[in-house]
């Protein structure tokens, strides 16, 4: 639809309807949150008072989502920031595991999918762990330098990209070809910016270029998609239907791989860009790119391609499952960068902990805020919940100790074909409706065994 | 009947006229004589066996699609002694506004030259071809100088001068009488009313199944979509284009689609049609006309700042530069009622030996003319299949959006149709909005010019689309800008401006095409 027609500036929107209708109101209790945009977490907890209690610093989404749940107060004054090291309440949740990093930092992430497919080499055979390659082969900085030659030389003329483990936005990336490229650059990081620049040369990887990515209009785009895990030990994880297809402005040609605008596809970076024009947004809802997809490939090779996407968050999971902390506190909502190549193959760029939650749009604003809703609702501070839902508002239960299948009641056939997954990426995203019948009906449960 | 013996003998000759200069009459001239080879071709039977073989090689069905594609675009022959004005446009007093209006534009677009000092058209420097040409599959980055180019003309320009169309037998003066329409179109065409719209549209009917609505997520696929998905993919092996066009009706699954259209368009891609894109993207190269300028500003305009099709931007340039030299769109002509303007080498003004198309498809582009292609973006990316199909959409369907006739897929007709749709079965609303200064047809005029592109989501687009090559009619637009105001209908009825009911209006993305169809055809009570 046209640009004329969306009245409001990008970064000032109305906010979604008020109260919602018909949720029903049980013993609320109190609740604090305090959440940073970036970087590390903060924790919420709750008390038990007449209302739940929050705190956060984000302005633009999140606050609002929070303000507009019924029964949450924010509270001026946060308690405490060293949760690390304290004793949690019960009904406290955090909304960060402690330790993250194994999952969102690229070396670390690398690391724990090598040892992940080597175990399952070992106990379920070779297919079995070719489903873990959906990661580009990647080698740690520069401890394994060697290693890296080695490859770089079995391939040459390929192209390799250096990325910061711990930047995010784009930052400190770049392309090269030659080796003589990565030796100038060390030598530039060295004398020059390593006083100012507080990350150090190790923390890099060298990672191999996906050349042919799938283009659309000429240009190369990845997927933001969003999975929330509620436990790591059992493993449960929901996957929302919507995401969005980030565009690069210009065209991809690999003649060009100084021009960083051409290869990065993070909105942050692209605002950089000289061509970028703020109206222009680069974004497609997932929804629209399924329908592209699904006018250009037969319905077989579109639902292989997802199910290929489940398979990356389910085994990336399962990766750092016995790593992680477990806490039973701890809940988590992932950011996944995803880069199709033009086989329909899925390739996964990276994890983040802190997806972006500031909205550049209209349409961005009510993804966001609706993808807060749901995930509070999973979260159920309320406790309204039984535990047995497969589906909540925009969210699909994919991992459950197990895979989820989409029939009710169908026995777990995994092996054969006739086993659904309970995903629904890119698919329609009836929230509204789907909470009002779920609260609904699980009023009428609780009415009825009262 | 011997009148219609006659008319038949004529439609056939006719046709058989045109298909000799095809290339599918050289392929089947080649394919009897490579026939002769095979076994079952008797010297003693050679015709019946020869047509025997058509039929089972799939060469017949070929010459079917192609003698159906003939008639569906082509208008029959109205009267032997008719003079080709007549199949243009029958009616003279349209012929008579249409040529006045394309000479406002032609000085429209003179000035324009004059005024910024560039010619209409120039051969390219060496050094400036070879940089287009590395540049062809990005020209969205350029970005030239448009800031003095303005739009030849915008569809608000073009609905004046159809509100001031009248006719001359009808109704001589200005002033008021009963003939008045009560809407801003003032000519007595004939349009349907929706009885007559019920049996044109049946396929739509509330008991029969369509994709759009039966196949929602609430309903179980195995009542409608699955059958209709493997019915659709039978067609396609068959490559029976008449059935597809029946099929459409009910709508297109989405991986059928592009296929399906460029069955119904009759369009395949042969090596010949590449090398004549090809052909077109040289001209392109080694020419550059001014209308250039005016596409690459309506595709800054439109497409580029809309949310789906930026995207598409790079294809738009592709395929709407080579349409504009495109000499082979010039024979649409024969039945629009359009004639491509002329222009004159420079200094010989009005010598027929030095007169030229301009642009050499005759088609001057508007303000929106890209969002005709962008929607096709969707499903076709090879930018010569792309362009093929633009192409037989635009010499099918689009030209009568922008030019004057009284043909009953012409605009003229559709804003009719809409207007007394309006007022015949809404004619409170119509009454109230009329009564604000918010004539309906001023918000619906750009819907219907554009054919909804740009307005509705891309996939109930290229639902109401599937709808326009079924019925091989753009009534359904008229149709379509009715449903919305009547679905809309209570809240307008609360506007008292004509930009509070613009607003009301502003926003169709949401909006799901079927249903509205449907309700307002097949379940409205009158």
């Amino acid at each position: 639809m046209p640009r004329e027609c969306q009245r409001s500036e990008y970064h000032v929107f109305q906010p979604l309807t008020s109260s919602p209708q018909g949720y029903g109101r049980q013993d609320l209790s109190s609740e604090n949150q305090n959440y940073k945009g970036h970087g590390l977490s903060k924790g919420k907890e709750r008390e038990q008072r007449a209302s739940i209690r929050f705190k956060t610093t984000l302005m633009n989404t999140l606050m609002d989502v929070l303000r507009h749940r019924p029964g949450w107060v924010e509270v001026k004054d946060w308690l405490r920031e060293n949760f690390d090291h304290t004793y949690m309440d019960e009904h406290v949740r955090i909304s960060h595991f402690r330790n993250h990093y194994e999952l969102t930092r690229k070396n670390y992430m690398v690391k724990n999918l090598k040892r992940f497919r080597k175990q399952l080499e070992r106990e379920a055979g070779k297919l079995e762990a070719a489903k873990c390659d959906f990661f580009p082969k990647t080698f740690e900085m520069p401890c394994e330098y060697h290693l890296f030659v080695e490859e770089f030389r079995k391939n040459p003329g390929i192209t390799w990209i250096m990325k910061p483990v711990a930047r995010s936005q784009g930052k400190g990336i770049f392309l090269f070809r030659r080796l003589k490229d990565i030796m100038d650059w060390r030598k530039d990081t060295r004398s020059s910016d390593n006083q100012k620049d507080d990350i150090p040369v190790e923390n890099y990887v060298a990672q191999r270029y996906i050349e042919n990515p799938y283009l659309i209009g000429g240009r190369k785009f990845d997927l933001r998609v969003y999975v929330l895990v509620m436990s790591y030990i059992p493993l449960r994880a929901w996957l929302y239907r919507d995401g969005f297809a980030r565009f690069s402005n210009t065209r991809f040609t690999l003649n060009s791989i100084d021009d960083q605008y051409v290869h990065l596809t993070n909105v942050a970076v692209q605002k950089t860009s000289p061509d970028y024009h703020p109206k222009k947004g680069c974004k497609w809802m997932l929804q629209r790119f399924r329908q592209y997809l699904a006018s250009k490939h037969r319905p077989e090779a579109v639902e292989t391609l997802f199910r290929d996407i489940d398979n990356i968050f389910v085994k990336s999971l399962q990766s750092v499952q016995k790593v992680i902390i477990s806490d039973k506190h701890c809940f988590e909502l992932y950011g996944y960068d995803i880069l199709i190549d033009q086989d329909l193959k899925p390739w996964l760029l990276e994890v983040n902990a802190s997806p972006s939650l500031t909205a550049s749009s209209q349409e961005d604003y009510e993804l966001k805020t609706c993808l807060l809703e749901d995930t509070l609702h999973v979260v159920d501070m309320e406790a309204r919940l039984t535990g047995r839902e497969k589906r909540v508002g925009g969210f699909d239960l994919m991992w459950n100790d197990g895979p989820v299948s989409r029939e009710e009641g169908a026995p777990d056939l995994s092996g054969m074909g006739n086993f659904v997954t309970n995903t629904h990426l890119g698919c329609v995203n009836d929230r509204k409706k789907q909470l009002r019948q779920l609260f609904c009906s699980l009023q009428l449960q609780k009415k009825a065994s009262s | 009947m011997l009148q219609e013996e006659s008319d038949l003998s004529l439609i056939i000759a006719q046709i058989v006229q045109k298909l000799k200069g095809s290339n599918l009459y050289s392929q089947l001239e080649r394919q009897a004589w490579a026939s002769l080879q095979r076994p079952e071709i008797k010297l003693e039977s050679l015709k019946e066996d020869i047509k025997e073989f058509f039929k089972i090689s799939g060469w017949e069905k070929k010459l079917q699609n192609a003698v159906y594609s003939e008639l569906s675009v082509f208008p029959l022959p109205s009267h032997p002694a008719a003079p080709p004005e007549h199949l243009k446009e029958p009616l003279v007093y349209m012929r008579k506004a249409q040529g006045s209006w394309e000479k406002r534009i032609l000085k429209s677009l003179n000035s324009m030259c004059t005024e910024l000092s560039i010619p209409l058209a120039r051969k390219r420097p060496v050094g400036e071809q070879k940089e287009l040409l590395n540049k062809w599959n990005e020209m969205g980055t350029d970005e030239p100088d448009l800031s003095l180019f303005r739009p030849v003309y915008a569809p608000k320009d073009f609905l004046e001068v159809l509100i001031n169309l009248r006719n001359p037998n009808y109704e001589n003066s200005d002033s008021l009488s009963f003939r008045t329409h009560l809407g801003l179109i003032q000519v007595p065409l004939k349009v349907k009313d929706i009885p007559e719209l019920k049996e044109c549209f049946v396929e739509l009917g509330l008991n029969i199944g369509q994709l759009g609505i039966d196949d929602s997520t609430q309903v179980p696929p195995e009542l409608f979509e699955n059958e209709h998905v493997r019915i659709g993919q039978k067609v396609l092996a068959e490559q029976d284009s008449a059935a597809a066009q029946q099929y459409i009706r009910q709508g297109s699954p989405t991986a059928l689609r592009a296929e399906l259209w460029a069955l119904i368009l009759n369009i395949s891609s042969q090596p010949e049609d590449v090398l004549y894109y090809e052909q077109l993207k040289t001209n392109v190269i080694q020419h550059d006309l001014l209308v250039d300028s005016l596409i690459y500003k309506d595709v800054k305009l439109t497409a580029s700042n809309d949310d789906y099709y930026f995207v598409f931007e790079d294809y738009l340039y592709q395929v709407l530069l080579c349409f504009s030299r495109d000499t082979s769109v010039l024979s649409h002509f024969a039945f629009n009622s359009a004639s491509p303007p002329k222009s004159y080498i420079r200094g010989k003004l009005g010598l027929e030996e030095y007169a030229v198309f301009y642009p050499p498809n005759g088609v001057i582009p508007f303000h929106g003319f890209s969002m005709y292609v962008a929607p096709l973006c969707f499903l076709y990316h090879e930018p010569s299949k792309l362009y093929q199909i633009f192409r037989e959409m635009y010499v099918r369907f689009f030209f009568r959006l922008h030019s004057i006739s009284s043909h009953p897929s012409g605009i003229v007709s559709l804003c009719l149709l809409f207007e007394t749709l309006l007022q015949t079965y809404l004619p409170q609303l119509f009454y109230h909005l009329r009564e604000i200064g918010a004539q309906p047809l001023r918000i619906s005029f750009k819907w219907m010019v554009r054919a909804f592109s740009g307005y509705l989501a891309t996939d109930q687009l290229l639902l109401l689309w599937d709808r326009i090559l079924g019925y091989n009619s753009l009534e359904i637009l008229a149709v379509l800008a009715a449903a919305v105001f009547a679905f809309r209908a209570v809240n307008l009825m609360e506007v008292t401006s004509l930009a509070a009911a613009e607003a009301v209006l502003a926003d169709l993305s949401t909006l799901k095409v079927m249903p509205l169809l449907q309700i307002f055809l097949f379940a409205t009570v009158t």
